[in-house]
This record gives C-alpha cells, sequence and structure tokens, in this order.
C-alpha cells in the first residue's frame, strides 16, 4: 500500500518535513487546523486556547493513557485561510526547546489537497531527538489508543 | 564482550555523520578519513570503531590497508526509526481525514 504520509528527515539537517496528500478539498483540510472542537477530535488534545490571527497564541493539553497533563503551546505568527500558517510549538517541560513550523495548504483538485509542514529545530541533535521518541515510547501510545478505538467499537 | 552501541547514539554525533558520508561515496583508510579532518587522529580513530562496532561501517583488508565501507543494511536501519514517527501522523491524518468527511457545515 503506497503511505500517504512522508517525512522527510535529511541527516544531519536540523529541519524535518512532513508531507500528506488527503481526499479533502482543501476548505475542509484547513478547516480541521482552525476549528477548535475539530483539532480536539484528530489530534486528541484539549484545545485550551487557539487564536487564529497574526500575534494570537494557541495552547493545548493532552493526557497521557497514565492520566498524566501534557500542555503544548506556542504563538501564531501568518494565518491565512486555506493556504499557510506560520506558527511555533513547545512542549511545556519538554527538553526539545521551540521549533518553528511552517504548513502549507494546497488544493490539488476540488476534492483532494496536500498538507506541507516544515519544522525547524534548534538543533540537529534535537530534531532526532524527537523522531526517535515514537521509536521509542510511541509505539505504546499507539497501541493505547488503538485498544482505546477497539473499546469504543466493543 | 560487544560494547552496548546502538546506531542512534553513532548518528547523535556530527563528526560520525560526516564520516558517514564520506565513506558512501567511496571506501575510505582510516589515514585519508583523518585528513579530513582538523580533529586528532585517535579522535578519528575512536569514531571509526564506534561506528564500526554498531556495523555501521565494516572493515575489509585490501592488501597492506583497512578501507572503510558503509553497511547499507544498517544505514536502512536509521532510515526505519523515522517509521514509527510516520505512523504516529498517518494514523492522526487518517483520523482527521475521516472526521472532514463527515463533517457538515453550520448552516
Amino acid at each position: 500500500m503506497e503511505q500517504k504520509t512522508k517525512i522527510h528527515a535529511e541527516n544531519g539537517k536540523q529541519e524535518l518535513l512532513i508531507t500528506r496528500e488527503f481526499d479533502l478539498p482543501v476548505d475542509l483540510l484547513f478547516k480541521a487546523y482552525a476549528e477548535p472542537g475539530i483539532v480536539e477530535q484528530w489530534m486528541g488534545t484539549k484545545v485550551l486556547k487557539l487564536e487564529n490571527r497574526r500575534h494570537g497564541s494557541w495552547q493545548f493539553e493532552t493526557t497521557d493513557p497514565k492520566g498524566n497533563k501534557h500542555g503544548f503551546n506556542g504563538t501564531i505568527h501568518e494565518f491565512e485561510p486555506g493556504r499557510k500558517i506560520t506558527r511555533t510549538f513547545e512542549m511545556e517541560n519538554g527538553s526539545f526547546g521551540v521549533q518553528l513550523e511552517f504548513l502549507e495548504f494546497e488544493s490539488l483538485t476540488d476534492d483532494t489537497s496536500k498538507l506541507s509542514i516544515h519544522i525547524i529545530f534548534r538543533s540537529v541533535a534535537l530534531r532526532d531527538q524527537l523522531l526517535q521518541l515514537p521509536f521509542t515510547f510511541g509505539i505504546n501510545m499507539a497501541h493505547n489508543r488503538l485498544e482505546e478505538v477497539l473499546n469504543k467499537l466493543k | 564482550m560487544n560494547l552496548r552501541r546502538d546506531v542512534f547514539q553513532a548518528i547523535a554525533d556530527p563528526t560520525r555523520r560526516t564520516i558517514l558520508l564520506l565513506v558512501a561515496s567511496q571506501a575510505m583508510t582510516a589515514g585519508a578519513i583523518a585528513a579530513k579532518f582538523d580533529t586528532a587522529r585517535p579522535t578519528v580513530s575512536k569514531h571509526l570503531q564506534i561506528l564500526t562496532e554498531c556495523e555501521l561501517l565494516r572493515q575489509e583488508q585490501n592488501g597492506r590497508e583497512i578501507y572503510y565501507h558503509l553497511n547499507p543494511l544498517k544505514m536502512k536501519e536509521i532510515a526505519d526509526f523515522v517509521e514509527p514517527f510516520r505512523m504516529l501522523w498517518e494514523e492522526r491524518f487518517n483520523k482527521l481525514e475521516s472526521i472532514m468527511k463527515q463533517y457538515k457545515p453550520d448552516k
């Protein structure tokens, strides 16, 4: 099966490119990033604040399966509906520092669209650490999440 | 006994990443590799030892010289370490897609 989500992480660079094509018109894709209620659903997080404007800020809070709360926040630098979002991203109490994210939304056809997320880290080491995080812990997280979804189906 | 060295520890160092890049284009001797760096020869040797221990490099005797080769199979392991990260996003984006396919705008 073709992989829809692609990760481009060149060796020795402090950046990361995530791309994905969606069977959605670009407006709907953008909406999934702009509307707090929808962000909460697909990111599996609580949206405490999401000010979609230049100089606005955002704040999410995720509760892990053990009940620990994890905060994320950042500032929005550019917000152009249906086109792009430029923002910072920081994991609270984390050791990854601040990341700069460029999100670009592109219409491919009337019903398909593409999202490109360009993330810049302070250092190569921080990028590699973040990439390895799911390698170490993510499998458990994905399994828990899967379990959760399966339990709901019962 | 083997020291426990993993590929991620090996590639966390910029000098070692540069060595991998150098050797990727052609097999090289320790001397030729060391000549590319300002650091002391023993330092480079140490890096080569680590890369060899975690099997990112292979040594091959050619006459009197030992050449360092890249081990493509082990390099693939590094490429694959991104896979769980990719899967995490794939899962999230699939969810986004299915939610938005059901989405009915407020009238």
